[in-house]
């Protein structure tokens, strides 16, 4: 299975939430810049890269049970937001790389391993 | 559906107060979750509440929204005062939007809010009248376990 940890080697992420665990399952992968699309189409535990690094970026994960969030494209959550997902237990990675080489690499982690989509 | 609530509980929304946007829906779910609701249920309640609290909170000057739990089911109601939706059908088509560009910015105001909130609902009416309001009900079936 495909984890955190995993997903910020291929992004050359950083973690924001020093205390998440490295070893949290990532069984799927969302990306939009739409909190509404996020609503209305990620699955339950999935993880989502998004550009958008406003509160409702966590309240809208905490909401639909996303399990984790990576900033693209060097967006970063001002400390208020970092807190506020701390406090929610839900960790956050940043990376500088843009949305679709982001997806790209990852897409590319799932295809190695054979079990994402 | 008064008789047999076993729970209820009330959340003021005010219009406009983004800084506040997701707090009753975030409220509503740990409650359901304290309640013993299962996860799809929550989840789906949450989602349901979240998109009419940002409706609120986008469109209207101010709402109330009551939540009951009764043995088998889930009801959220939201009142708002605030403008009314003209046209409700139009309102409840994937895509179509009043919102704002600073709303969008905000991730929000992608047309997706009350079909959203239908597709996550068992049962689900809304009201309108232009000038004084919008009403909905949210009616969410917990799959057999009880509160």
């Amino acid at each position: 299975m495909i984890t955190l940890k995993d997903i910020m080697t291929m992004v050359n992420g950083e973690l924001l939430t020093p205390e998440s665990v490295p070893e949290i399952e990532c069984p799927k992968v969302f990306a939009s810049d739409l909190m509404s699309d996020v609503l209305a189409s990620a699955e339950p535990g999935s993880f989502l890269l998004t550009g958008l690094a406003n509160p409702h970026v966590v309240s809208t994960c905490s909401v639909a049970d996303v399990a984790a969030v990576v900033f693209v494209q060097g967006k970063r959550p001002d400390a208020s937001v970092v807190g506020q997902a701390r406090a929610k237990g839900l960790p956050l990675i940043a990376t500088k790389m843009p949305m679709f080489e982001a997806c790209s690499r990852i897409a590319v982690l799932f295809g190695v391993r054979g079990d994402g989509r | 559906m008064a008789a047999s609530a076993v729970f209820r509980r009330e959340f003021p929304v005010k219009g406009g107060d983004f800084s506040k946007a997701g707090t009753v829906a975030c409220r509503i779910k740990d409650l359901l979750k304290e309640l013993g609701l299962d996860t799809q249920t929550v989840r789906r309640a949450a989602i349901a509440s979240y998109e009419a609290e940002m409706n609120v909170i986008m469109y209207a000057w101010e709402g109330r929204m009551k939540l009951a739990v009764s043995p088998g089911k889930v009801r959220i109601v939201v009142d708002d005062r605030g403008p009314g939706i003209p046209d409700v059908n139009l309102a409840m088509t994937e895509g179509y939007s009043t919102a704002t560009p600073e709303m969008r910015e905000l991730g929000f105001g992608a047309g997706m809010g009350l079909p959203n909130i239908k597709k996550n609902s068992d049962g689900f009416q809304i009201e309108s009248e232009v000038g004084r309001g919008t009403r909905l009900e949210i009616i969410i079936n917990t799959n057999g376990h009880k509160p």
